[in-house]
C-alpha cells in the first residue's frame, strides 16, 4: 500500500526544520501502510506537546486530549470499541511526566494499545526545560545549574511493571523503527515503543549524530521473552540499546477482561430504558 | 395518651456493632408490616469504633425527610447517649444495657448477653431488632422469615440464634410497652409492602442503567462511590464495564475517551475528587464530548468532613472548567426525580454533546424510603451519534450549535477530535478572526437550546403565594413537610430539581412573590446567589445549615415560622 494513503499534505506542520517529528512521521505512516490498516478502524489518541501534534498530521480519526492524559482517553476509546485499533503517540513529558501516573496504570492494565513515545530528552513545545528523561548535568534556561533529579528509564519501568511488549527505536533508525512499531501494533496488549529523536532548536546535548553513536541494537541472538535479561538490556546506558527489548504473549488484555462474554462495541448495544425493569423488582 | 400516629427510632453505636444489620431487617420487617418508612444514616470516617447512627421513622403516610423526634432510642454505647441527648424528650423511651449503658430511665435489655448466651455477642442485633418488633406488636413470623432472607447461604445454626435472638428481643420488646402502657396506632396499609424502597445511590445507579448507560469509571470517594458500588454489583446481569482509575484525573478522561468513540459512561465521585477532573470537563466543553457526572457532596474545604452532608459545592461544578461552554447542573430532591433525572441526564448529554451533572449530597445517596413502582412508559434513550460519511466533519458549523457527532469505526469518515480551538475538521487553528471566532459562537450558541431545555423548577403550596420559599436539591422533602406544619396559607415552596441554566419560567414565579425566602444545606447560599444572579431577585432571608447534617422537618418548621 502507498505511503500517502494516510498522508494529509494540505496541513501545514508545526514543527521546526530538522525536527525528528518529520521522521518519525514519515515511519508511523511506512508501518501503518505496511500493515495495511484501513482508516476507519485507526484512531490515534495524544496529549499536548510538539509530539502529541502528530494525529493531525494523518488523514486519521484522532482524540488529541490534554497534557498527560492520552493513556485514560486511549484506554476509554478502546474499551468502548475493541474493533478499533488504537495508537497512542505522544512525547516523553506527556507520558512519562505529567502523565505519569497513568503510564504506571495503563501498563498493569494491559489495554491493547500501542504506545509511542517521542523521547528527545527536552521539552520542545514549552522552549527548552527539562524533560523527565533529560539526562544529569544538561543545562536549560530553567535547569541553569543543570538537571539534577535521575532520568526515567521507559523500559525498566515498563518491564517491572509488567509491560508485555517493551521496544526502543530511534528516529534516525527508519528500517528498525518501522519494525517496531509494526510488530507494536500487532501485539495484543501494551506495546511501549520509546523513540529516540533529536530536537535540533532545544536539545544541543543529544543531536542526531549523538544518538546515533550512542545505540546499538539488540544482538540478533538476544532472546526478549527472557524477563530478568530484557530487565538488564534495558538497564544498558551509552550505549543504549534499540529493537524489542522484551515481549511476553498470552497475558489477557483490558479489554478482554472488561468486555466478559461480550465484545460487541458500546455504541452498537441496545440502549433500551426496559433493561431496569429486573433490577428495579428487586428493590420491591 | 393519644395513641401514638408515627413512631420514630434512633439506633446508635460503635462503627462494627451491626447498627446496619438491625436497621436493614427492621426497615424491611416495617415496610412488610404495611408501614411506610423513612431511613437516613449518619456516620463517622472511621471503620471500628466512634459512633454512628439511623434513624428510622415510621408513619401511615409518606415520609421522606427526617425528624429530631426520638420516641425509642437504642444506644448500643454509652457514646452514644452523649451525642444524642439533645435530642431526647420526656416521652423518649431509651432500651439498652445496663452493663453497657448507665442511663436514669432505660430498661434494660441485655443485648450482648442474650447474644453471648446463644453462642456469639454479634445475635445482640437481632435482640434490639426483636425488642423493636415486640414494642410495636409485629409479626414474629416475617421478622423470622426475613432474617432467614438475610442468612440465607450460611450456616443454618447461625440462622437459627438469630431468630432465637430476635424472640428473646420480642419477649422483651412486649414487656417494655406493657410496662409503659404503649400506645402506638399507626394506620397500616396493604400497599406498601410490594412498594419499591431504595437509596439516593439507588436511584440514580437504577437511572444511568435506564438511561444507557454502559460504562462507569470512578476512583472510590464517599459519598459518591455508592453509586459506582451498584452498579459495579449488578455488571453481570447488566454488561456495563465497569473500571476503577488510578485517580480522578484517568477517571475523566477515560470517560471521554469512551463517549468518544460511542459509549454511554458515568463518572461518580464528590468535591475533592471532582476537583481533581476540572481540566477533564473543560476537555468535555472544548471537544464537545458529552459526559454524565454525579457529584456526591461533602462539607469542604479539602478533606472536610468526608461521611456527612452539605449542599456546598454548586459554585465548584457550576464554574469548574477554564473557559466557556455550556453544561447542564440537574439537583434531584426525590428518589423519582433521582431516577428519572439520571435517566434523562444521558439523553441530554449525548444530545448537546456537554457535560451534565446530577449534584446530590451524602445525606441523600444514603437515606431511603418505600415509593411506589417508577412509570416507565415512554421513557426513551435516544442515541446522538450519526456514522461519519468520507466527508464528514466533527465541527461543522450549523445554526443551532451542535455538530452531527460521529464515532471513530461507524462509517468511513475520520472523526478528529481537539482540544486545542480548531477548525471544522478538528484540525489546531490560530485564525483569531475567523474559524476559531466561529467555534466559540457555535459552542455558545448551545447555551441557548440547553437552556431552552430546562426542567421547570416545581411548586408546592398555593398558586397565590404571597411568600415563596425557594429550595434546591435534596432539600425537597424536608422543606415540604416543614411548610405543611407552618400551616401558612400564603406562602409556597419553589424547588429546583435543575439548577443549572434556570429554566425560562422562574423570573415569572419569583416575581409573584413580595418574599423570597432560601432554604440552603450550605453556609453562604450559593443558589440564592445563583438565582439573582439569573433574575435580579433578591432573597430576603437565607434558611442555612451548614454543620454537616441534613435539615431535620422540625428545625426547619420553626426556623421557616421565624419569617412567616
Amino acid at each position: 500500500m502507498n505511503t500517502d494513503y494516510f498522508d494529509i499534505p494540505n496541513v501545514e506542520k508545526a514543527w521546526c526544520p530538522g525536527c525528528g517529528n518529520f521522521g518519525l512521521r514519515a515511519i508511523v505512516m511506512n508501518a501503518y501502510a505496511e500493515l495495511g490498516l484501513k482508516k476507519e478502524n485507526l484512531v490515534m489518541v495524544s496529549g499536548i506537546g510538539q509530539a502529541a501534534k502528530s494525529p493531525h498530521y494523518y488523514d486519521v480519526s484522532y482524540f488529541n486530549g490534554l497534557h498527560g492524559r492520552a493513556l485514560p482517553a486511549a484506554t476509554g476509546i478502546k474499551a468502548a470499541n475493541p474493533e478499533l485499533t488504537v495508537v497512542v503517540q505522544s512525547g516523553d513529558g506527556d507520558m512519562y511526566g505529567e502523565g505519569g501516573n497513568h503510564f504506571l496504570h495503563t501498563i498493569r492494565r494491559n489495554p491493547d494499545i500501542t504506545v509511542i513515545v517521542h523521547d528527545n530528552m527536552v521539552y520542545g513545545l514549552t522552549k527548552g526545560q527539562a524533560a523527565p528523561t533529560s539526562q544529569i548535568g544538561m543545562k536549560t534556561p530553567v535547569q541553569i545549574d543543570g538537571v539534577f533529579e535521575e532520568p526515567i528509564n521507559p523500559l525498566t519501568l515498563a518491564i517491572s511493571l509488567g509491560a508485555t511488549f517493551v521496544a526502543q527505536g530511534s528516529a534516525g533508525e527508519r528500517e528498525l523503527t518501522t519494525e517496531l512499531i509494526k510488530q507494536g501494533i500487532r501485539h495484543k496488549g501494551f506495546a511501549l515503543i520509546n523513540v529516540f529523536q533529536a530536537c535540533p532548536s532545544f536539545n544541543k546535548l543529544n543531536t542526531a549524530q549523538w544518538f546515533k553513536d550512542n545505540i546499538r541494537a539488540v544482538p540478533d541472538d538476544y532472546d526478549p521473552s527472557d524477563k530478568a535479561a530484557a530487565f538488564r538490556k534495558a538497564l544498558e546506558t551509552v550505549p543504549w540499546p534499540v529493537g524489542v527489548i522484551y515481549r511476553e504473549t498470552g497475558k489477557p488484555t483490558f479489554e478482554d477482561h472488561i468486555h466478559k462474554n461480550d465484545s460487541t462495541p458500546l455504541y452498537r448495544r441496545p440502549r433500551s430504558a426496559e433493561r431496569v425493569k429486573k433490577l428495579l423488582e428487586s428493590k420491591r | 395518651m393519644a395513641p401514638k400516629k408515627e413512631f420514630s427510632i434512633l439506633l446508635a453505636g460503635e462503627a462494627g456493632q451491626g447498627i446496619n444489620s438491625i436497621e436493614a431487617i427492621l426497615v424491611r420487617l416495617l415496610k412488610q408490616s404495611g408501614f411506610h418508612v423513612f431511613a437516613a444514616k449518619e456516620y463517622m470516617s472511621r471503620v471500628r469504633g466512634g459512633t454512628n447512627s439511623t434513624s428510622i421513622r415510621i408513619s401511615g403516610r409518606r415520609v421522606s425527610a427526617p425528624v429530631d423526634t426520638v420516641d425509642l432510642f437504642i444506644p448500643l454505647t454509652e457514646a452514644a447517649v452523649q451525642r444524642y441527648q439533645h435530642r431526647f424528650s420526656d416521652n423518649t423511651i431509651t432500651v439498652g444495657e445496663q452493663a453497657v449503658v448507665k442511663s436514669d430511665r432505660m430498661h434494660d435489655v441485655p443485648f450482648a448477653s442474650i447474644g453471648k448466651e446463644l453462642g456469639d455477642k454479634r445475635y445482640a442485633s437481632m435482640v434490639a431488632a426483636g425488642v423493636v418488633a415486640g414494642m410495636l406488636n409485629l409479626d414474629p413470623d416475617v421478622l423470622s422469615a426475613l432474617i432467614q432472607k438475610r442468612f440465607a447461604g450460611k450456616d443454618s445454626a447461625v440462622t437459627e440464634a438469630n431468630i432465637k435472638a430476635a424472640a428473646h428481643g420480642i419477649q422483651a420488646g412486649k414487656e417494655i410497652a406493657q410496662k409503659i402502657h404503649l400506645s402506638v396506632a399507626i394506620p397500616q396499609s396493604g400497599e406498601t409492602a410490594s412498594e419499591l424502597m431504595m437509596t439516593g445511590t439507588d436511584a440514580v445507579a437504577l437511572g444511568a442503567v435506564a438511561g444507557g448507560c454502559d460504562s462507569v469509571f470512578a476512583y472510590p470517594m464517599t459519598p459518591g462511590s455508592g453509586v459506582f458500588t451498584a452498579l459495579a454489583q449488578t455488571s453481570h446481569e447488566t454488561g456495563i464495564l465497569v473500571e476503577q482509575v488510578e485517580d480522578e484525573i484517568g477517571v475523566i478522561n477515560m470517560a471521554l475517551g469512551a463517549w468518544y468513540a460511542g459509549a454511554r459512561a458515568l463518572v461518580s465521585t464528590s468535591g475533592g475528587g471532582f476537583a481533581l477532573m476540572t481540566e477533564g470537563i473543560s476537555l468535555s466543553g472544548m471537544t464537545e464530548t458529552p459526559v454524565v457526572v454525579h457529584v456526591g457532596q461533602r462539607p469542604g474545604p479539602a478533606t472536610g468532613l468526608p461521611t456527612r452532608s452539605e449542599q456546598g459545592d454548586l459554585n465548584l461544578v457550576l464554574h469548574a472548567g477554564h473557559g466557556t461552554f455550556p453544561r447542564i447542573i440537574l439537583a434531584p430532591g426525590s428518589l423519582e426525580q433521582a431516577f428519572f433525572l439520571t435517566q434523562k441526564a444521558f439523553n441530554l448529554a449525548d444530545e448537546y454533546q456537554i457535560p451534565v451533572f446530577i449534584l446530590t449530597d451524602q445525606y441523600f445517596v444514603d437515606m431511603y424510603y418505600n415509593l411506589p413502582a417508577f412509570d416507565l412508559t415512554g421513557l426513551e434513550n435516544k442515541n446522538g451519534f450519526v456514522e461519519a460519511g468520507e466527508d464528514y466533519k466533527r465541527y461543522r458549523l450549523t445554526d443551532s450549535g451542535v455538530s452531527p457527532r460521529g464515532i471513530p469505526g461507524f462509517g468511513p469518515g475520520r472523526v478528529c477530535a481537539d482540544s486545542d480551538e480548531h477548525d471544522e475538521s478538528g484540525r489546531i487553528t490560530e485564525d483569531l478572526d475567523g474559524i476559531s471566532r466561529q467555534m466559540k459562537d457555535k459552542r455558545f450558541r448551545k447555551f441557548d437550546l440547553v437552556k431552552q431545555a430546562a426542567v421547570a423548577p416545581d411548586l408546592y403550596g398555593p398558586e397565590d403565594y404571597k411568600m415563596l420559599f425557594v429550595a434546591w436539591g435534596s432539600t425537597l422533602p424536608a422543606a415540604r413537610e416543614a411548610l405543611e406544619r407552618t400551616g401558612s396559607k400564603t406562602a409556597a415552596l419553589l424547588h429546583f430539581s435543575q439548577v443549572w441554566p434556570l429554566h425560562s419560567g422562574t423570573l415569572r414565579l419569583i416575581e409573584k412573590a413580595e418574599r423570597i425566602i432560601a432554604i440552603e444545606n450550605n453556609q453562604t447560599g450559593a443558589f440564592s446567589d445563583l438565582l439573582r444572579m439569573e433574575t435580579g431577585a433578591a432573597v430576603e432571608r437565607k434558611i442555612l445549615k451548614y454543620n454537616g447534617l441534613p435539615f431535620s422537618v422540625e428545625e426547619l418548621a420553626a426556623r421557616m415560622k421565624e419569617v412567616l
